[in-house]
């Protein structure tokens, strides 16, 4: 049950995908959002649809994975739906009651918003299924290089959350525990009214804070132990460098940018609604 | 009040890449007052067998019955199933969580809503088996030593009066002497009082010197059975599935080699005193 909880969500798998560049990835991903917000007609949203679609074929996680991202989500797209659907303004009226009024204009707006929202959760999913949290953090602390000048901590940021990361899945396990155990003894955490469930999270809480700060603590005496010291002059195990197919996956981002700013102006002349 | 087990299976996330058959068809059975030593290398499957004993994790096939019925038939009676099989995890002190150590031992018996009356009993018996005496029950359990949380984590399960104790390396990275008290607590427990012990241990010393029955896990499977002498004559076999026999038991294969007139089926301590003062007096006369 625990388990099921998908963060630092890495699907094991080789293809092309998992083995691109970490920062190409991240800065695909970027423009994949960013082009998103470009096209703005449902034939558009279509063929962004079936790019990604092939995207996902091409990286060999199963699409129940993919679309896993969504179930957290899912309250938010249904208010963004309902919000679209009834407060549009437009010509094309349906039905009218107050300051709610349903139109051809809402109807079309709700839906461009939620196929938005989708295609933003499932194409940053492609991301992190794709890259380990290592690599993810790797990635974020070369592109947050430049920063560093203006006194952004690049690296402090990107060793913070790769510890983060590196300890979602070992709290994961020892709150499993905690709460296995805490079952043994005949703890109930199913029943009673919402105070009684409330209190019957303290035996889970109590020992997984106490633990949270047991490791803090070991790790950070086993990294001083080791001499880490921030980024001066650290060097790496794995020096990122970019091969042959990192350039492709930049040259085909930049094929499908035009593509979709194509699609843009080409909705001009189309009519409404499609 | 006996346990069986019919063709347990586990398998933990299946349908994804992640999948991992943990129990492999295992059948056994447990009888009442039994003290059944589980070993077993690392992720032989043993932690995921004694879980299902007590309904923690359900089976993905086959059934565990407790007297005969089956513990998932019906779901309310698990409770029922959890206070009769009592089970310590690793680490059991990890799970403390109360300000005193009185009210965490006192955890269990009070999810069972039984009499302020019967909590105290239970849990002033449960102390007193493992050992911690009356001026530590009002301390924070926080404040003990290593061995003496290990103690009231365990007298956590105790004081659910459970009829089976199983018990998962209580011994694990404590000090000689915290070791010999669990121990000597254990066995106890299983002599005094007749509770039925599963002990699940990497101790080859611990299992021969304690256990009536081993059982032998690996890769999924209940691979061997049988009393410590049985077993611990498979020596080869053990081998290969990355455990061993006690030390003592290969002395007395060294003794032999070198021409000395000894048994080689010596597995405690105690035994091999014997042996060897028996050979001194030989070698005198």
């Amino acid at each position: 049950m625990i388990r099921d909880i998908t963060i630092g969500q890495y699907y094991p798998a080789e293809s092309p995908i998992h083995r691109l560049d970490a920062r190409v990835k991240i800065v695909v991903t970027f423009l994949f959002i960013i082009s998103l917000f470009v096209v703005n007609t449902l034939a558009a949203y279509v063929c962004v649809t079936a790019i990604l679609g092939v995207v996902i074929k091409v990286s060999k996680v199963p699409l129940k994975f993919m679309l896993r991202g969504l179930k957290s989500i899912v309250i938010i797209i249904l208010f963004t739906a309902v919000i679209n659907l009834f407060l549009t303004q437009g010509e094309r009226v349906i039905w009218e009651f107050g300051f709610l009024h349903l139109t051809w204009e809402g109807i079309y707006m709700a839906v461009k918003m939620c196929v938005r929202l989708v295609l933003l959760i499932v194409g940053s999913s492609v991301l992190t299924l794709t890259t380990t949290p290592i690599q993810l953090t790797d990635g974020i602390e070369y592109i947050l290089r430049p920063l560093k000048r203006i006194g952004v901590p690049a690296h402090e940021i990107a060793m913070m959350m790769t510890i983060a990361l590196r300890f979602i899945p070992t709290l994961l396990d020892e709150t499993d525990k905690i709460i296995k155990a805490q079952q043994a003894r005949g703890a109930d955490f199913d029943t009673g009214n919402l105070m009684q469930k409330a209190k019957s999270m303290i035996p889970i809480l109590v020992p997984l804070f106490i633990s949270a700060f047991r490791r803090a603590e070991e790790l950070a005496m086993a990294m001083e132990a080791r001499c880490y010291h921030g980024d001066e002059h650290r060097t790496r195990m794995n020096v990122m460098h970019l091969e042959n197919r990192d350039y492709r996956a930049v040259v085909l981002t930049a094929v499908y940018l035009v593509f979709v700013v194509a699609l843009r102006i080409a909705g001009n002349y189309l009519p409404f609604m499609i | 009040m006996s346990i069986k087990i019919n063709h347990l299976t586990h398998v933990y996330n299946p349908g994804t890449a992640f999948e991992k058959v943990a129990l492999d068809d295992v059948t056994l059975e447990i009888q009442k007052g039994e003290f059944i030593g589980l070993i077993g290398h690392t992720g032989s499957g043993k932690s995921t067998l004694i879980q299902h004993l007590n309904g923690i994790i359900s089976p993905t096939s086959g059934e565990i019955l407790l007297d005969g019925e089956n513990i998932h038939k019906d779901k309310t009676k698990l409770k029922e199933v959890r206070r009769r099989i009592g089970l310590a995890f690793q680490y059991p002190e990890y799970q403390l969580f109360e300000m005193t150590v009185y009210k965490d031992v006192a955890f269990g018996p009070t999810n069972l809503k039984l009499t302020e009356e019967e909590i105290h009993r239970n849990v002033v018996s449960a102390l007193e088996t493992v050992g911690i005496s009356e001026e530590i029950y009002e301390k924070s359990p926080f404040e003990l030593s290593g061995g003496q949380k290990r103690r009231v984590a365990i007298a956590g399960v105790l004081a659910m009066n459970p009829e089976v104790l199983i018990l998962d390396e209580p011994t694990a990275g404590l000090d000689p002497k915290g070791r010999d008290e669990i121990l000597q607590a254990i066995k106890d427990l299983h002599d005094k009082r007749g509770i039925t012990v599963i002990l699940v241990s990497h101790s080859m010393e611990d299992v021969a010197k304690l256990v009536d029955r081993i059982i032998v896990m690996h890769r999924g499977k209940a691979a061997m059975q049988g009393t410590p002498k049985e077993i611990f004559s498979h020596v080869e076999e053990l081998e290969q599935m990355g455990l061993a026999a006690p030390q003592v038991s290969y002395v007395f294969a060294e003794l032999k080699k070198r021409g000395f007139d000894v048994p080689t089926d010596v597995y405690t301590v105690k035994e091999a005193k014997e042996v060897l003062l028996k050979l001194a007096k030989q070698v005198k006369s």
